[in-house]
């Protein structure tokens, strides 16, 4: 009998996959010790991110203010902003654009934005060739997967998947595929091509400066740079909720976004647009258009959700948590992932779209410990739990029993005789102490381990005879 | 703070139903140290479960009654669960926040409430406690102790300083077993998953025993042990301080 959510199901099926294990177990061991070495050359890395919270904090309860100054600078830089209030607003955005303009290829660099609005189905259903360039993600593409992290979008491949994916996909010779620089300079090749052909170059936004209005991007591929500045038009996603307010408290979110991601000091590529191409410029667009996407997150920026917003996308909490790292990203079923993911899905969503992400969680308080901003995921996975009991959803045995459990609590005589009575009932079951089967629904339990039989005689009982005797 | 003379034990209802013993050994342990030891009546569940599971309201019923029964003698709480106590220092006084009458009181219970090792090594001071063992053990290092009141380096302290024991290092200690109360039953799975993960990280450890500070934590991992055929042995902190030497 299958009672156990969605979730869960997937979850058991990724952890009886060894070379995903492997693979989790690698990538993960890898940017987590990366991670705890970069933060530990930091004079203060405690200080750099209580003061990187602080800006968040401040950003976010003044957004409004800052995305207006940020909107006003790319206008007065000569480039166009447009304010998306849904997904599917910014969708139309870009694909009216691209339209308008004829265009038939686009290169993309990396955006978990433009996969949490579904925009490559969008253009693809609107003629428009779209290639994905930052190298995981055009494997993905390729592939026709999805990305299992937002930072390693392919921690689920391995270098062997992909050598056979280039030579049935792409024709690639045995020398093309031999390691991985190998296949790293084919992609490349097919991808410049791309580039120079390229009507519209797509990425998504790290950082937007208010005080300059200035566009930043941290690739570590060089990608980034070729599709903001090689095609004659570059629009830039970006969540409402991805600026900061000067210079200075980007160069303090840099530094923190680079460690706690990979461990590096800083990315490769730290790109800086500001405005389109000017007159007497060799290089840039020719057109910038910033699409600027609130899809559900002011909704979240008035509520107990609020922190989740803090967010600097670096993908520590998904290496540090020991769920994503058994299960893997494709079991969240979410564009985003682990600890992350599983309060602003529902955050975003709505908890009917994603019910079980708050429940996938033990609230062991890894991803908490990591954050750079300090995020309290455990917090508001409990809030996500708390208001999925008030809308009633979850399963009845878990309401019912945790109901009577309280209820037998609270009164320390039916507590004690109800103890007594599993005692009882539990006794023919048990051996040496230890059950091996339960009947549903703590069979979830006898699944891997044994289960504790009762005591005959609980503590109360011992002490009330200690306490008599003296 | 050696002006301590008196403490109040609240066993916690997993010590309580699964392991009386344990609480036994607690009592023993305080009483060698000198100290009076009270364990109120009435004290049943912390109410974690309700507030983890999202049962907000009946967590704060439960949490009002606990503060009741804590808080009639001004005493230090002993508790020998990181968990419980995390709950009693943190999550009450925010749960009960609203309270007129009972946030100020589970402010105050929250400021005299302390996990066993940490008040033996934090507030008593003390650097060994008299007790004899035998054989090689690991700590594993329960996630709500560890993280919400830095409890790893006092129980390690404490089984160093017993007589016969060597301790081993166990890799990935501080990585969640998959307890997580509920989750353990709802998410079958992924819990069964990472427990796999720590037993096998216990069993190349070449420790015969895993000692805890948590019987949640201890049940979920003896029961995989067991599952397992294995021949490690799960322990409480107590159960290894309480052994006089």
């Amino acid at each position: 009998m299958s009672q156990a959510p969605a979730f869960d199901r997937r979850a058991a099926a990724a952890a009886a996959d060894a070379k995903l294990g492997e693979a989790l177990r690698f990538t993960t061991g890898r940017l987590q010790a990366g991670r705890a070495a970069a933060l530990a050359e930091l004079p203060d890395a405690d200080a750099l991110r209580d003061h990187a919270r602080r800006v968040r904090a401040h950003t976010l309860r003044h957004l409004g203010r800052y995305l207006d100054q940020f909107a006003v600078q790319v206008e007065a830089l000569g480039g166009t902003v447009h304010w998306a209030t849904t997904a599917a607003d910014a969708v139309a955005v870009v694909v009216e654009i691209a339209t308008r303009r004829a265009a038939r290829l686009v290169v993309k660099s990396k955006s978990m934005l433009s996969e949490e609005i579904e925009l490559n189905h969008a253009l693809e259903q609107a003629g428009i060739r779209v290639v994905e360039t930052d190298l995981g993600e055009f494997i993905v593409q390729l592939a026709r997967d999805r990305p299992s992290h937002i930072i390693t979008p392919i921690v689920h491949w391995t270098r062997e998947d992909v050598a056979v994916l280039f030579r049935q996909r792409l024709g690639a010779a045995e020398q093309d595929v031999a390691d991985i620089p190998a296949m790293t300079a084919f992609a490349r090749r097919l991808l410049r091509r791309e580039f120079l052909a390229a009507d519209i170059g797509v990425s998504g936004v790290n950082f937007g400066v208010a005080s300059t209005g200035s566009i930043v991007t941290v690739t570590n591929e060089g990608n980034g740079r070729l599709t903001t500045t090689t095609p004659p038009l570059h629009v830039a996603l970006m969540g409402i909720e991805r600026i900061v307010p000067t210079v200075d408290d980007l160069e303090v979110m840099l530094r923190l976004l680079a460690r706690s991601a990979t461990g590096q000091k800083l990315s490769v590529y730290t790109n800086i647009v500001t405005g389109p191409r000017r007159d007497g410029e060799v290089d840039g667009p020719r057109e910038l258009h910033v699409v600027l996407v609130d899809n559900g997150r002011s909704t979240l920026l008035a509520g107990e959700l609020a922190e989740i917003l803090y967010c600097i996308r670096c993908g520590a909490c998904l290496n540090i948590c020991p769920v994503y790292q058994r299960v893997g990203g494709h079991t969240y079923d979410s564009v985003y992932p682990g600890p992350l993911g599983s309060v602003l899905t529902p955050g975003l969503h709505g908890l009917a779209a994603a019910p079980d992400l708050p429940q996938a969680s033990t609230l062991c308080g890894a991803c908490r410990d990591v954050c750079p901003v300090r995020i309290d995921i455990p917090r508001m996975l409990v809030a996500l739990r708390t208001s999925s009991v008030q809308q009633g959803l979850g399963p009845g045995w878990v309401r019912l029993g945790v109901k009577a459990h309280a209820w037998l609590a609270s009164r320390p005589r039916a507590y004690r005789a109800a103890l007594r009575a599993v005692g009882v009932a539990s006794a023919p079951l048990a051996r040496q102490g230890w059950m091996a089967r339960l009947p549903w629904p703590l069979s979830g339990w006898t699944a891997h381990r044994d289960f504790p039989a009762p005591a005959r005689r609980p503590f109360s009982a011992l002490w009330a005879e200690r306490r008599r005797a003296r | 703070m050696s002006r301590i003379t008196r403490v109040q034990l609240f066993v916690t209802c997993l010590v309580d139903a699964f392991a009386p013993r344990t609480g036994l050994a607690v009592v023993d342990l305080l009483e060698r140290l000198g100290l009076e030891v009270e364990c109120p009546d009435g004290l049943t569940c912390c109410g974690q479960p309700q507030l983890n599971g999202g049962f907000a309201m009946e967590a704060a019923a439960l949490a009002r009654r606990t503060v009741d029964l804590l808080t009639v003698d001004d005493a230090p709480v002993i508790v020998p669960s990181g968990s419980c106590t995390d709950m009693i220092v943190h999550q009450y006084p925010r749960l009960l926040a609203d309270d007129a009458r009972y946030a100020e009181r589970a402010r105050q219970l929250a400021s005299r409430c302390y996990e066993l090792s940490q008040f033996l090594v934090d507030v008593l001071g003390l650097e060994v406690v008299d007790a004899r063992g035998t054989g090689h053990v690991a700590y594993h290092a329960s996630c709500h102790g560890l993280r919400g009141l830095g409890v790893r380096r006092q129980p390690e302290q404490l089984l160093d300083g017993v007589d016969g024991l060597t301790r081993v290092p166990l890799s990935e200690a501080d990585v969640c077993c998959g307890f997580g109360g509920l989750f353990a039953v709802k998410m079958p799975g992924v819990s069964g998953a990472m427990l796999q993960r720590k037993l096998d990280a216990i069993e190349a450890s070449g420790a015969d025993t895993i000692v805890v500070t948590d019987l949640s934590c201890g049940l979920h991992i003896a029961g995989g042990l067991r599952r397992r055929g294995s021949r490690v042995r799960v322990v409480h902190l107590a159960d290894v301080l309480g052994a006089e030497p």
